[in-house]
């Protein structure tokens, strides 16, 4: 019922036209900035300033109402004064349901947290409003669970998502998630899957902490899903969403306290509790007994300067160290073997060279048999080593098993590692300070794959880029340690090419194009990282080239961190192939990728592969330079 | 300057196994031939004659699963064998015959050796492990009646006892029963109430053995860690901890105190017997002839101390027989 009289019912709508034009036309921020504090105090508790607002905000036409209700949700301070300011007007005008519910959540994803907040709070404030709530739920998990929105949409999209999901989680009530329960069962179990399947971990990461609170908001009472990941400041704030939004507050800040006794709660912890009682104090041997004579003391005792420790003798020979690993009956040996190896490898070089490809073999399937403190670590710096002491057999052994059958992913990942360690090894000056500091190295442990290559790639790429434009002034810093020769030079070729070789051709049990796409990606990164270290050898162009062809047929390829280890390729090639040799023998296909990186930096979904795209532009564009300051 | 340990006087071999228990019967008169029993992995209970150092009859009653413990009652005539095939055999081995007289069947599968103790002429109390994880049940024999069940109060998480020893201070006092388990800690038991009259936490990890000498009231344990831990019992039967010795390696399969109370043998994990004296606990010697781990000790009853003799008994199916500190 409306009861304004007639000559401010005229008005009203007069002043929603102007809102209206004014919105449009882009003084939202001027116009709203002034109205919208007004308007809040004004309606704080006067119903008919309520109405009047809404009668304003219902009255705009429908050709101006996405900008005035982009306008009142960016501004408002809350989501209970928004629900004041508009009241049920999603319900009433579908244009204003369309934006709320389906622009500023599906389509954008600009908006900040608290912008989300204030709409999804103002969804949920009004029982009419509420079944909006569900639906707009249940599309923002269909999107979330959608395999290929998982795969082409940006990280921040996704994230934004994300966001949207788990504040509507904290919005429902009981009854209602108890209605649609199997939904967001089935619903979970797709996105899950989708995002576990990501090489990403950002991506996987926010699986993960959606798929932990839609199950603790549906299985309250038994066990709830748990993943694995890192906490961080993004895990926690994604976490705190979840919490139900305090009415009086405007922004809901919550307290620590109340985030992690909801975690705790929604965890099932199994607390073993192991009370022992205690042993009570010795009791001092009575003095009585130094008193008391007893031909105890006249028992002499035997020599005991025999009575060590006991340990097991660790093989001193690689002959030995083999088959006590082939053999594996005593463990104690095989502990010990494994723990001295990589020393041994090192020191006799000559006995190591006699069979190493056995000991490649033996190292490559080598499996933890007992708990050793760091075995992983302690396999890969023996494989490393071996590689480094015999580097051509070596290689073609570990190469061509990348491409056999019947190895476990784990293990042809593994393989690279070695390659890409030992190359560094080789390529670097003996220092081996310098074999940390160069950056490119991956980390040695991978339990969980990482891809940082990308960020310790920006930074060469970055140092490459400042080291170019210094190269005139002061020359490379790193000049002045001694030089030796580049022992990575005369097997570079082994490593690389055998690799590159079958990439295309898949196996029944890895198809690298296939869906062990994950493995391609590191693939990928091994091979610029090879590149990289392929500087100033023989065989660099013959490399550059075939790296380029091979960019060049995967670079369309979905998976993200695959082209991000593509862009890495191409910058490792500038980088190392001399660049005349460049412009003569690669010139067509320079072109081409140039090409290519302007098409990635303006439309590739992925934030870092167009960094990188940008990177190697500038790279391009400096060589270029270089040439024409060159006299010819 | 101090002598260098002796080396066994003898070694047995003819096992075939590893031996996992020992016991003599030497207190026979002039005619009888001293014995060692032995109990192996392979089922088989070797029948030692000490003065040949041959086997000389081997027992096969418990169906090839491994012996753990062996025990004479009244002299070698009759024998108790406990073994892993969760029966306990009474043999009758009077002249020349080899028969199991008797069995009872404990339905325990663990690894606790059982405890005798003689109560009167013809009479003996058993402890052994019973069905349930935490419980003790003492037997009556031959009656093969049950004298009591000893369980420890719930929440108590003992855990499966690992060793026992009954006892009682002369003939006609009540007989009591400690019991290690496997959460550490000692137990002394009054079977006549069958309660638990005092516990003692020795141990971190299980205790392996123990050995009580009831005249001084002073008993000793040994787990698998590196730590012997020696205690008391006082007035009030209460244990109380007395002192602890720490060892160079971890783990005690059997301790044993001599019969005259004036050394004690351990049998370790690494190889090596260790003597020490049972007055103030001082190291006498680390016996290491063994290439395995040693599963246990004993000392012969022979009535001439100075034919005394110690045995070990080791996984690598060897049993050495030692003569130490047998002029005392």
């Amino acid at each position: 019922v409306c009861f304004i009289p007639g000559g401010l019912d005229c008005s009203i709508s007069f002043v929603s036209h102007v809102l209206g034009k004014v919105c449009v036309q882009g003084g939202q921020k001027e116009i709203l900035s002034v109205l919208v504090p007004r308007l809040t105090d004004l309606t704080k508790s006067d119903c008919i300033w309520q109405r009047i607002c809404w009668r304003l905000v219902e009255c705009v036409p429908d050709r101006w109402m996405e900008a005035v209700v982009l306008g009142f949700v960016q501004r408002a301070p809350g989501a209970d004064v928004l629900s004041r300011l508009l009241g049920n007007l999603v319900v009433k005008n579908k244009k204003a349901q369309f934006v709320v519910t389906q622009k500023m959540l599906l389509l954008q994803y600009g908006h900040t947290t608290a912008v989300l907040q204030n709409l999804l709070g103002y969804l949920s404030l009004d029982s009419l409003r509420r079944a909006f709530l569900i639906k707009v739920l249940q599309e923002l998990l269909e999107t979330w669970g959608s395999s290929s929105a998982v795969k082409h949409s940006p990280p921040e999209q996704q994230h934004y998502i994300s966001k949207a999901i788990l504040i509507c989680l904290s919005h429902l009530k009981e009854p209602e998630i108890e209605s649609c329960r199997q939904e967001l069962l089935t619903s979970m179990m797709e996105g899950v899957k989708c995002h576990l399947d990501s090489s990403l971990p950002q991506i996987r990461r926010l699986g993960m902490i959606v798929a932990e609170s839609i199950s603790s908001k549906i299985n309250t009472d038994g066990p709830v899903l748990k993943f694995q990941y890192e906490e961080d400041d993004e895990t926690r704030e994604l976490k705190s969403f979840l919490m139900q939004p305090l009415p009086s507050c405007v922004v809901p800040s919550l307290p620590d306290d109340d985030r992690n006794e909801k975690a705790d709660a929604a965890l099932p912890l199994v607390l073993k509790s192991n009370e022992k009682s205690h042993a009570a104090a010795p009791v001092m041997p009575d003095e009585e007994s130094d008193v008391e004579l007893d031909s105890d003391d006249d028992l002499i005792p035997y020599d005991m300067s025999e009575d060590r420790e006991l340990k097991t003798k660790t093989p001193l020979y690689i002959r030995d160290c083999i088959e006590v690993l082939t053999s594996g009956e005593d463990v104690d040996k095989w502990e010990a073997a494994v723990k001295a190896l990589e020393s041994l490898i090192r020191k006799n070089p000559a006995a190591t060279r006699e069979v190493s490809v056995e000991l490649a073999k033996i190292l490559l399937h080598l499996e933890e048999k007992t708990c050793i403190e760091g075995f992983v670590e302690l396999r890969q710096r023996a494989q490393v080593a071996v590689l480094t002491t015999d580097p051509i057999p070596v290689a073609k052994y570990l190469t061509s098993q990348f491409y056999s059958l019947n190895y476990s992913l784990r293990q042809r990942m593994d393989i690279l590692d070695v390659l890409v360690l030992a190359a560094q090894e080789l390529s670097c000056p003996k220092s081996h300070e310098k074999t940390k500091q160069s950056g490119a190295q991956k980390p040695c442990i991978q339990l969980l794959p990482k891809s940082d290559s990308s960020e310790d790639w920006k930074r060469i790429v970055d140092e490459r880029i400042k080291s170019k434009t210094r190269r005139f002034a002061t020359g490379q810093s790193q000049a002045e340690l001694a030089s030796s020769p580049n022992e990575f030079n005369s097997v570079a070729g082994h490593f690389f090419f055998p690799l590159i070789q079958h990439f295309d051709r898949p196996l029944t049990t890895f198809d690298l194009l296939g869906e062990d796409h994950f493995v391609l990606g590191r693939l990928v990164h091994a091979l610029a990282i090879l590149m990289y270290l392929a500087i100033n050898t023989v065989a660099v162009t013959a490399m550059g080239k075939a790296l380029l062809e091979f960019v060049w047929a995967l670079r369309f390829h979905t998976d993200s961190y695959v082209r991000q280890g593509l862009l890495s390729c191409v910058s490792s090639i500038l980088h190392s192939v001399p660049t005349e040799r460049l412009l003569e023998d690669v010139t067509e296909e320079l072109l081409e990728t140039l090409s290519w990186l302007g098409d990635v930096v303006e439309k590739d979904p992925d934030g870092d592969c167009r960094r990188l795209a940008l990177q190697n532009l500038l790279l391009m564009e400096n060589l270029k330079k270089k040439l024409q300051t060159v006299p010819s | 300057m101090a002598l260098p340990p002796p080396d066994p006087q003898f070694v047995l071999r003819g096992t075939g196994a590893a031996v996992h228990t020992l016991h003599f019967s030497c207190r026979g008169g002039e005619s009888d031939v001293p014995i060692l029993f032995s109990g192996s992995e392979n089922g088989f209970i070797h029948v030692w004659n000490l003065k040949t150092h041959r086997v000389d009859t081997a027992l096969d009653g418990h169906g090839r699963k491994s012996v753990y413990c062996v025990e004479t009652m009244d002299g070698k005539d009759r024998l108790l064998s406990q073994g892993r095939d969760q029966r306990i055999c009474l043999w009758d081995l009077a002249e020349g015959r080899t028969s199991v007289m008797d069995s009872v069947f404990t339905e325990n599968v663990g690894f606790c050796r059982c405890s005798l103790l003689k109560v009167a002429e013809g009479r003996w109390l058993m402890a052994v492990a019973a069905k349930a994880l935490e419980e003790v049940q003492v037997l009556e024999l031959p009656s093969k009646t049950s004298v009591c069940t000893l369980k420890p109060e719930v929440g108590a998480k003992l855990g499966m006892p690992m060793c026992l020893k009954l006892w009682q201070l002369n003939c006609s006092s009540q007989p009591l029963l400690l019991a290690g388990y496997e959460d550490g800690s000692v137990v002394l038991w009054n079977l006549t109430m069958g309660k638990a009259l005092s516990q003692l936490v020795c141990h971190q990890e299980p205790v392996m053995s123990l050995d009580f000498d009831s005249a001084k009231a002073k008993g000793i344990s040994g787990s698998s860690e590196k730590v012997l831990s020696i205690w008391s019992l006082n007035e009030q039967q209460n244990l109380q901890v007395y002192k602890t010795h720490s060892l160079v390696n971890a783990g005690i399969s059997d301790i044993a105190i001599r019969p005259d109370k004036k050394i004690f043998a351990t049998a370790g994990w690494d190889h090596r017997i260790r003597i020490f004296g049972w007055k103030k606990l001082k190291p006498l010697a680390v016996l290491d002839y063994h290439t395995a781990t040693v599963h246990s000790v004993s000392f012969s009853d022979h009535k001439n101390p100075s034919e005394r003799l110690l045995a070990a008994g080791s996984k690598d199916h060897r049993i050495s027989i030692w003569s130490i500190y047998t002029q005392t």
